[in-house]
């Protein structure tokens, strides 16, 4: 069907992904492709799992990605990646920032948290991954993990690097825009 | 200019382009980004305001369009059920400026309590239904919608979902037309609506209808596609957008832009020409058992699903046969990550109490309803927003005394003002001696912090009127109204306990704003020291920042924790301690 690139970004609410997705669909339609975002609101913001799909190419016709046909999956969280696997694409990469956050009934004690989830990553698909959270530190705040991850992500489309800054520079707030920068770069660089 | 754009921007630029003068609704996901973006234009071109809920919105809304101006208001399919009293009869008075009422559905529940499908509604009010699929068809069908409604006399339904609501695609922005206001002139057979006046209006109703058929038959909100196949395929909405990926040009398509009413002819001839005709779309066997009645063999429901939403994968599967891509499954069973209260959210305190009071919780619509997931498992019952306090009505009347004094209904500031108020006054007027907690936190939280009655700020942040709950609820006759902050759990457990056991309506209000609110600025975060007994105490209040390992041991998580420090208070060894 339409050849479209793929990228699903999953992650646990209050994140930051919505603003992820948005940075990397504005970033998609400068390089003249078709594009759609597909994103949650609501309910399951609230610390629940969250999941926005960004898909472009020529021509985008559904918002969503099916099972097995996501190419780059972004993941904010362990649990999550793990969760998102059966969406990748066979010959697919999933990029995950190694933080845990443990969901209710893990808290509660009625459920475990997977053991090892990376070495099961790891011995299925190609995986790059990364601690976001003390990186985005480094570069001047917590609250850059998501920026940091986008730095990743983004060495790994064909859109080039100097688009990718002026998008993080139209879509951040001037007050914490050097952060920001850093902070994808830190990413960019890994 | 292209902009990337949600289908709820797109609705909101649609209207404003159309000319739009007065938008009033009230929020609900997915369709509250609507008027929020409208609430950015500007000031003397749109009028727009949050009301207090859908029903009075839409009234506003009829109201204006009598009046002579462009009017349009915007909810989630539940809001329909509100508001669907003055929609009825609007449809015989039909309108003067054009007016548009928004619907957005929420096919596999992401955010609602129940997946009704409003297209029903059309039919049944015999209101017309547009229903685009992709953001420039929000754009393009909401200003047509507001057309339409003049040229035929009547309201128009844009109707969306999740998907299409809440889904970025590129859309051309073009420039707002002017619309001077109509011409207001009293016309009481038409705007009066009494049996005499309505049984005439009636007729006009039917003669429009079947005008809007005709219109049905060769509009271009719907569009045939022909690929020289087969196989047609019968669409709406999103679903065109999942079809159209999985299907491609194998099939012939047939992609109703209108979804109510439909037409007759033009899909007769369309099914002529194919072997095998299927209806794809989400919810209901709407367009499906149209088509049977009018004699079309279709495939429909038994193919798909009645529940949730439609995907690529499933339709490619039932129309061509094909798998869909493979994938790596996972052998292992993974926790579910269910929403849960915020850090630092006031509700936390309220529930902790009611929970360890062990008080059966007559329930309602917010972030609060998530007082029902473990291991609060506080609340009871949630049904519809307001029904907290008129169920606990009826449980208090059939069951009596003793049940009532362990019965509390908690609601939040937002739905109180929506629909809480009339439940009261039902307790007060008949007698009762219910208990009821307004949880008020400054703000409409669950979708997104919406200004509501009681916060003192208009939509667009202006400062206006606060409604005083204190002497609104005196008003309605009740004497005990006691206001406590339910991170002060000694406090808040005395005030609950003294107000379930009082042989009267008693009202208590929970105050402490969101967490999430800029105004509200906690700092640092908890620690556990090694004063911890491992009682687990804290474990009750379902933080997301505490958690406790297999030894016993309790931590909290330094990037979850805001340091709100409601669990200092909970823990009776003094094991909590504060750190910047
Ligand atoms: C009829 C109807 N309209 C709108 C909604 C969407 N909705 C769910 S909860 C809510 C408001 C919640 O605000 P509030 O009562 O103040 O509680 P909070 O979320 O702040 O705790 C809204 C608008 C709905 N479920 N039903």
């Amino acid at each position: 069907m339409s050849k479209t690139t793929n990228i699903m970004i999953v992650g646990v609410g209050g994140q930051g992904t919505l603003l992820a997705s948005r940075i990397l669909g504005n970033c998609v339609i400068g390089e003249g492709f078709d594009v759609k975002v597909s994103e949650v609101h609501g309910m399951s913001q609230r610390g629940g799992s969250v999941v926005t799909y960004v898909k472009y190419g020529e021509k985008v016709w559904s918002p969503i990605i099916d099972k097995g046909e996501a190419d780059i999956i972004l993941a904010f969280e362990l649990l999550e990646a793990y969760r998102a696997l059966p969406y990748l694409k066979s010959g697919g990469k999933i990029i995950v920032n190694d933080q845990k956050i443990n969901p209710m009934p893990v808290i509660t004690g009625v459920k475990e948290y997977p053991a090892d989830i990376l070495g099961k990553l790891k011995s299925s698909v190609n995986v790059t991954s990364l601690d976001a959270l003390s990186l985005a530190k480094q570069a001047g705040s917590i609250k850059a993990v998501n920026v940091v991850l986008m730095g990743v992500m983004a060495k790994n489309t064909s859109i080039p690097y100097e688009k990718w800054v002026e998008t993080v520079k139209d879509t951040v707030p001037p007050k914490f825009l050097e952060v920001n920068l850093k902070a994808f770069e830190t990413g960019y660089n890994l | 200019m292209k902009k990337l754009l949600l289908g709820n921007a797109a609705v909101a630029q649609g209207a404003y382009e159309a000319g739009v003068r007065f938008v009033s609704s009230y929020p609900g996901t997915p369709s509250t980004e609507i008027t929020e973006i409208i609430a950015t234009y500007p000031e003397d071109e749109v009028y727009c305001e949050w009301a207090p809920n859908e029903k009075v919105a839409a009234e506003a809304v009829i109201g204006a369009a009598i009046a002579g101006g462009r009017a349009m208001t915007c909810c989630k399919h539940v809001g329909l059920n509100v508001m669907a009293d003055p929609v009825f009869t609007d449809s015989y008075i039909g309108v003067n400026g054009g007016a548009v009422f928004c619907v957005a559905d929420d096919p596999g529940m992401h955010s609602s309590q129940n997946e009704q499908d409003s297209r029903h509604y059309a039919k049944a009010s015999k209101i017309p239904m547009l229903e685009p699929s992709d953001s420039l068809e929000c754009k393009e069908f909401t200003r047509m919608a507001f057309d339409l409604s003049e040229q035929y006399d009547t309201p128009v339904f844009v109707r969306l979902s999740t998907r299409v609501s809440h889904s970025q695609s590129l859309v051309e922005i073009g420039e707002r037309k002017e619309i001077p206001l109509k011409d207001y002139k009293k016309d009481i057979p038409k705007n009066v609506m009494m049996p005499a006046m309505a049984i005439k209006r009636h007729v006009v109703v039917e003669e429009r209808t079947d005008k809007l058929i005709k219109f049905a038959e060769d509009t271009p909100l719907n569009k045939i596609e022909n690929n020289g196949s087969k196989i047609g395929v019968i669409t709406n909405g999103i679903s065109y957008e999942y079809s159209r990926e999985a299907l491609g040009d194998k099939v012939n398509y047939f992609k109703l832009g209108l979804v109510w009413p439909l037409p007759v002819n033009s899909l007769k001839e369309f099914a002529e020409k194919c072997d095998e005709v299927y209806v794809i779309e989400e919810l209901d066997p709407f367009i499906e058992e149209h088509c049977r009645a009018i004699g079309i063999k279709v495939h429909g429901k038994e193919c798909f699903t009645l529940l949730g939403e439609y995907t690529p994968a499933m339709i490619k599967k039932a129309v061509l046969g094909e798998d869909s891509a493979e994938f790596t499954g996972i052998n292992e069973e993974i926790p579910a990550r269910p929403p849960v209260l915020c850090p630092g959210c006031p509700h936390r305190g309220t529930f902790y109490v009611l929970s360890k009071l062990g008080l059966t919780v007559s329930g309602d619509i917010g972030c609060y309803t998530l007082g029902a997931v473990a291991p609060l498992s506080s609340v009871d019952t949630t049904i519809c927003m307001g029904a907290s306090i008129s169920a606990s009505h009826g449980m208090a009347k059939v069951r009596g005394k003793e049940f009532n004094s362990k019965l509390v209904s908690v609601i939040g500031d937002s739905t109180f003002m929506h629909s809480g108020i009339t439940g009261l006054s039902d307790i007060v007027y008949n007698k009762g001696a219910n208990t009821v907690i307004i949880l008020d936190n400054s703000i409409t939280g669950m979708t997104g912090h919406q200004d509501n009655p009681t916060t003192g700020k208009t939509i667009r942040g202006e400062a206006t009127k606060q409604v005083d709950l204190i002497k609104l609820c005196k008003a309605l006759g009740i004497e005990h109204v006691t206001v406590a902050d339910p991170f002060d759990v000694k406090n808040f457990e005395a005030v609950v306990k003294e107000e379930t056991a009082r042989d009267e309506v008693s009202v208590i209000i929970a105050q402490r704003p969101c967490a999430l609110l800029k105004t509200v600025k906690y700092t640092g975060h908890c620690e556990i020291s090694d004063k911890c007994r491992k009682c687990k105490m804290c474990m009750k209040l379902g933080c997301p920042a505490i958690s406790v390992d297999k030894n016993g041991n309790v931590s909290i998580d330094v990037t979850q924790c805001n340091g709100c420090g409601l669990c200092i208070g909970v823990c009776p060894f003094g094991a909590i301690e504060k750190k910047d």
